[in-house]
């Protein structure tokens, strides 16, 4: 694999044997997979079996200890630096500042990306339009609903146009009508090319997403559409999948 | 640049929202000086003392009405020789001076010979040493001094604080703190904050430099201690009456270096630390106390014992205290700060050089 932007355009991620070691335990164990521009592309496992971990890497927040591939054409080994300015992130702790107003964030976060101020303000203003949520551009933060911060946490992690955007656990704790909502923001966004890779918990939301990969105890144990996982374990929802995946576990909690 | 801009936009405004921080950045200092310039201090101004008069003489009279007029004196009455034990413990007073039997006798062989027995005896309650010591310095210049023989008592000048006034010593050791404070522990805990919320994270992911996050976080607090360095140069001054005699120029440029490296520490104790309280008792811990006690605010570092005086060295803010003494009250210029100053700056290169590598091992 080289490290030219034009590889394949087809593929907006492809990893090939990502490991991450800390002293003795492997955290990621041999990881491979790919991820299709424009895709959404779930990625699950229980809590310790490496998901954050693998998800820092393709992020450039940890630099892999062996292995190789590619994210938004650039190398995960070499271009870290280039890979940020190409990819949007949302945590699952909330990622916006409470003390700052809706407007103050979002021009904090395009003026990190580095998008110019009227640009910034033009997308905040159709962004807040198309969330119902323009009369609240100068409330702070901090006293707004845990679902609407949530959604304009996403609204932020996409202002600067990201070709692919991180989401880890981004629904954690919020209501099934928010969590619908949200949902519906990631087609959104899908539809319009940008790929989504999301972490959740949650089994339901699986059956959303255009592919899944599971993970158990550092590697990935399974890979396809909820369909073809459901098929292949003869399971009548992503859950049952899950947990006759997850029952070999050694590691978790 | 408009990634850093914003950032130094986003931490003014983290300050200017939170009037916690607020308060203690800009007001503290005010307060501290206000209070270790007038209501603490550690001069002794009202010592109880009474008497023991075996034989009263026109003598004794004149030196028993010395006492009792003298301001830094509260004379207490004549007492016997058998209630001093018990006017002592009872804390009636601090000092008794015992007159010998015959006094005058003493004090005329005195004259003559220059030589002879012990006139008066001073009785010290020594639980509070500070005050024996000041009390009996008093006494000696206030009774013994014009009976004996002038050419044998020394002529004490007072250079520098002619009036012994504790608060200008106590100024360069708030400087000395202050800037700590806000620097060392307001930045600490501010980056921890960031990582223990999980906005670092989203901040480390941006194409932004982890070291252009920092820098961007120290800016405001850099302006927060030059607005406070201001503000205490001019208490100090106007309010304290500091002398200030030394060079201006040198007493800023020192306390810039000096708030660029509690700023460092401040870095330091952030690569340590995960959580806001951790940082806060390591700031205490690392920062703090050894300031109070070895850096020579309180206690001074000549009476140190050996095995501490080495500790105290290592002490940042004892180069500072010292600079800043010595500009500020005696009046020296730069070049008698010198060693201080180059002592501080390899310091600070230092700090800075081990806050980075750790950052940068840490992300």
């Amino acid at each position: 694999m080289n490290d030219n932007k034009t590889t394949n355009i087809s593929h907006i991620i492809q990893v090939k044997d990502l490991t991450k070691q800390f002293g003795s335990f492997t955290a990621v164990d041999h990881i491979t997979f790919d991820v299709k521009r424009g895709e959404i592309f779930g990625f699950l496992g229980a809590n310790g079996a490496g998901k954050t971990t693998a998800m820092r890497m393709l992020c450039g927040l940890s630099f892999p200890t062996s292995g190789s591939g590619t994210v938004a054409g650039f190398d995960i080994m070499r271009q870290g630096e280039k890979i940020k300015s190409h990819i949007g992130y949302m945590s699952q702790r909330f990622a916006l500042y409470d003390d700052l107003t809706v407007m103050e964030n979002m021009q904090l976060f395009g003026g990190i990306y580095r998008v110019g101020k009227k640009e910034i303000d033009r997308r905040a203003t159709e962004m807040l339009q198309k969330l119902k949520f323009a009369s609240e551009r100068n409330t702070l933060v901090g006293s707004l609903p845990l679902g609407w911060k949530q959604k304009l946490a996403f609204a932020v992690a996409t202002l600067h146009r990201p070709e692919i955007v991180f989401l880890d656990e981004p629904t954690g704790g919020v209501d099934p009508i928010t969590r619908r909502q949200f949902w519906e923001m990631i087609y959104q966004a899908s539809s319009e090319n940008t790929t989504i890779f999301v972490t959740t918990h949650y089994m339901d939301e699986a059956e959303y997403c255009h592919r899944v990969s599971m993970m158990v105890d550092g590697q990935i144990k399974a890979l396809g559409t909820p369909t073809e996982l459901k098929q292949q374990y003869n399971a009548s929802s992503m859950d049952e999948v899950f947990r006759t995946l997850a029952r070999g576990a050694k590691r978790g909690d | 640049m408009t990634g850093f801009t914003s950032f130094v936009k986003k931490e003014t405004l983290h300050i200017l929202r939170d009037p916690r921080t607020m308060l203690i950045a800009l007001l503290m200092p005010v307060v501290q000086i206000l209070l270790f310039g007038f209501a603490i201090s550690t001069e002794v101004n009202n010592i109880n003392v009474a008497v023991v008069v075996p034989h009263w003489s026109e003598s004794v009279r004149q030196s028993v009405e010395k006492l009792s007029s003298n301001p830094y004196i509260t004379y207490q009455g004549a007492i016997e020789q058998g209630e001093i034990d018990q006017y002592m413990r009872s804390g009636k007073c601090d000092a008794v001076v015992v007159f010998s039997n015959d006094f005058d006798k003493v004090l005329s062989e005195w004259k003559q010979n220059g030589t002879g027995e012990n006139a008066m005896q001073f009785v010290m309650d020594a639980s509070n040493t500070n005050l024996a010591q000041l009390g009996s310095g008093y006494l000696t210049n206030i009774l013994a001094v014009d009976q004996m023989s002038s050419d044998m008592m020394p002529e004490i000048h007072m250079l520098f604080n002619p009036q012994m006034k504790s608060s200008f010593n106590f100024v360069p050791g708030i400087m000395g703190m202050i800037f700590i404070l806000i620097c060392g522990i307001l930045t600490s805990v501010s980056i921890v904050r960031e990582k223990e919320t999980g906005t670092m994270d989203v901040l480390l992911v941006s194409p932004v430099r982890p070291l252009r996050i920092i820098l961007a976080k120290m800016i405001p607090y850099f302006a927060l201690s030059c607005i406070n360095l201001t503000s205490i140069l001019l208490l100090a001054h106007y309010v304290l009456e500091v002398p200030m005699s030394g060079n201006l120029g040198a007493i800023i440029v020192i306390s810039l270096v000096y708030i660029a490296l509690a700023l460092a520490l401040g870095l330091l104790v952030s690569t340590i630390a995960k959580k806001q309280v951790v940082a806060l008792l390591i700031s205490a811990a690392i920062m703090l106390m050894p300031i109070v006690f070895l850096s020579g605010i309180i206690f001074p570092v000549e009476n140190m014992p050996d095995v501490i005086k080495p500790i105290s060295a290592i002490i940042p803010a004892r180069w500072y205290i010292d600079a800043m003494r010595k500009l500020m009250i005696q009046g020296i210029g730069f070049v008698g700060v010198l060693k201080d100053f180059i002592i501080l700056c390899v310091m600070t290169i230092a700090i800075i050089g081990i806050a980075l590598k750790n950052f940068k091992d840490k992300i």
